[in-house]
């Protein structure tokens, strides 16, 4: 009876919390068109998460393009298929790479930032304080972050791919010698912009909604402590993570099947 | 038969409800409140509080003074009760009526409470900006005439990070007022501050309540500051209940143990200092439970 009791009581608490987070997310989408009435807090936004990640994102974009050149020529070289290596960098980052380590970074970056920040902010009762002004903070704080960040994931995981393209040039064409003809025609003939880079897209801007939403979930349901703040910020990674490799396969299966 | 939105809403404009007091701007009517309903942090409640006047609430720490203020101003539905905030029921759920109310009052928190990202010009200017449809030029003109009333027009473009405890308190009492509010809430506005800080916090107190014609209410725990600006003053006990209640001089010339316990600052009376413990000897292991409970008288 005991054991019932328990799953029972775990079970209803799991449901409550994901209650409480759907009802969060509702009341954040209804706080949207104000925040885009006043398209300047966005802009702020888009500024502190997108901006500030560039280097992260474009570095480590950099960094895959080489190391998956190198790879990539290693395994191809053996069959003879070395001109196909454009092709496969490509594919690899515009459909996968891109989107997932671009998202896995902005949790890191961008998410623990947000979770942070606006922990510390209830922390300093400046949203109880918005709120005793009759100021709704999801309009004002939540939902301008909402949107810059459901912006800038797009954005970062196409510089992501781009970097990452340009870095496999330089080791595949000028370090190693492949044709550069090859590299380019094969990945301009065999990639496709809406099924394999718009696909990338939409995957990095549902990447970029569940990223955004968990930071704000976590930093604003966070417990105002110091402990509170540090547990939201990894909770916000781990969960982040989680869901970004979840919805990857999911919408991998979904978008890439029929081919 | 149904009644209509309407009707609702004039039921709950009471102005003219018998008993309630014109002179009345907020009414705390049998409220019963705690974060877990099982520990109530105010229990059956009841208080008036008066238009333009100064009104004190003192008790220990933990005696639910700051939770009254938060209920005043719907942060939290109240279990058992009503607040009435100038004739109107406060409805802690219904964010629409809530904002509208809250656009009547100013609250000063207790760390102050600013936006740590702009600066104290920006603090200031952050109520009227979102609130109002004024021009920058007349922001700008009441901004400096709140910091000028506080003492810190000349300190407009620091930075939050650059100013004192005390300085804060001050600069969070200028955005308080920056849409001259009906009703100001003061949460430990002493709290932390020097000797001089304190005396100007507590003349900017009643200053403002003067000119503006506003009604404070100041939570706190410190005596003689609260009993030099205050028209009326209540004392809490924990749970909320109310130990006495009156102008300051009736509260300093009262003879009640607790009364006298509090405004004089003793140490020990019918309010203990030692949270309830068992026997120091038992907790050292020099007797036994059973033993202390079989010599207790």
């Amino acid at each position: 009876m005991n054991v019932f009791a328990f799953v029972g009581a775990r079970a209803l608490a799991a449901l409550r919390g994901w209650g409480h987070a759907a009802f969060f997310v509702l009341e954040l989408l209804a706080a949207v068109p104000a925040a885009l009435r006043r398209f300047s807090l966005v802009v702020v936004q888009i500024h502190a998460i997108g901006n500030r990640s560039l280097l992260i994102i474009m570095a480590s974009g950099l960094a895959v393009g080489f190391v998956l050149a190198l790879q990539m020529y290693y395994a191809l070289v053996t069959y003879g298929a070395a001109e196909s290596l454009g092709l496969i960098v490509n594919l690899s980052l515009v459909r996968e790479l891109g989107p997932v380590v671009t998202a896995l970074l902005f949790a890191g970056r961008a998410g623990t930032s947000l979770t942070a920040e606006i922990g510390l902010m209830k922390a300093g009762e400046q949203i109880a304080a918005m709120e005793l002004m009759a100021i709704d903070p999801r309009s004002r704080v939540l939902a301008p972050r909402f949107i810059g960040g459901m912006i800038s994931m797009p954005i970062l995981a196409v510089l992501f791919s781009a970097v990452g393209i340009l870095g496999a040039y330089v080791v595949a064409v000028l370090l190693i010698g492949v044709d550069a003809g090859n590299f380019w025609s094969i990945m301009q003939n065999q990639v496709d912009v809406w099924r394999d880079v718009g696909n990338g897209i939409v995957k990095s801007f549902v990447f970029g909604i569940v990223c955004t939403c968990v930071a704000l979930y976590q930093g604003y349901e966070t417990q105002a402590t110091p402990e509170g703040v540090a547990y939201a910020t990894t909770r916000t990674v781990v969960i982040s993570s989680l869901a970004v490799l979840g919805l990857d396969f999911v919408l991998t299966a979904l978008m890439f099947s029929t081919r | 038969m149904r009644q209509s939105a309407t009707e609702k809403q004039l039921d709950r404009a009471l102005p003219d409800r018998p008993g309630l007091n014109p002179d009345t701007l907020i009414e705390i009517d049998h409220v019963t409140f705690g974060y877990d309903p099982r520990r109530p942090i105010l229990s059956d409640v009841s208080l008036n509080f008066r238009r333009g006047k100064v009104t004190a609430i003192l008790g220990g720490s933990g005696c639910g003074k700051t939770t009254l203020l938060r209920v005043i101003a719907g942060v939290f539905p109240v279990q058992q009760g009503r607040v009435v905030f100038d004739g109107e029921v406060v409805d802690a759920r219904n964010k629409e009526q809530l904002y509208r109310l809250r656009r009547r009052l100013g609250m000063l928190f207790q760390f102050g409470a600013l936006f740590t990202d702009l600066s104290v010009f920006e603090n200031v200017a952050f109520p009227l900006r979102e609130q109002s449809d004024l021009p920058d030029s007349m922001i700008r003109d009441i901004v400096l005439m709140k910091l000028n009333a506080v003492g810190l027009r000349g300190a407009a473009k620091l930075r939050i990070a650059e100013v004192s405890g005390g300085m804060a308190r001050r600069i969070a009492l200028a955005r308080a007022i920056a849409l001259d509010p009906e009703l100001i809430m003061y949460d430990e506005p002493f709290a932390g501050l020097d000797l001089i800080s304190m005396g100007v916090a507590a003349k900017l107190i009643r200053t403002l309540n003067d000119i503006t014609g506003a009604t404070s209410l100041v939570v706190s725990h410190d005596v003689p500051q609260c009993m030099a600006i205050s028209d009326h003053v209540v004392l809490l006990a924990p749970q909320g209940r109310i130990v006495a209640q009156g102008t300051p001089a009736e509260l300093m010339a009262s003879l009640d143990p607790e009364t006298r316990q509090f405004v004089r600052g003793e140490p020990d009376g019918p309010v203990k200092f030692h949270y309830p413990a068992p026997e120091m000897a038992v907790d050292y292991g020099l007797r036994s439970q059973a033993d202390a409970r079989s010599v207790a008288p």
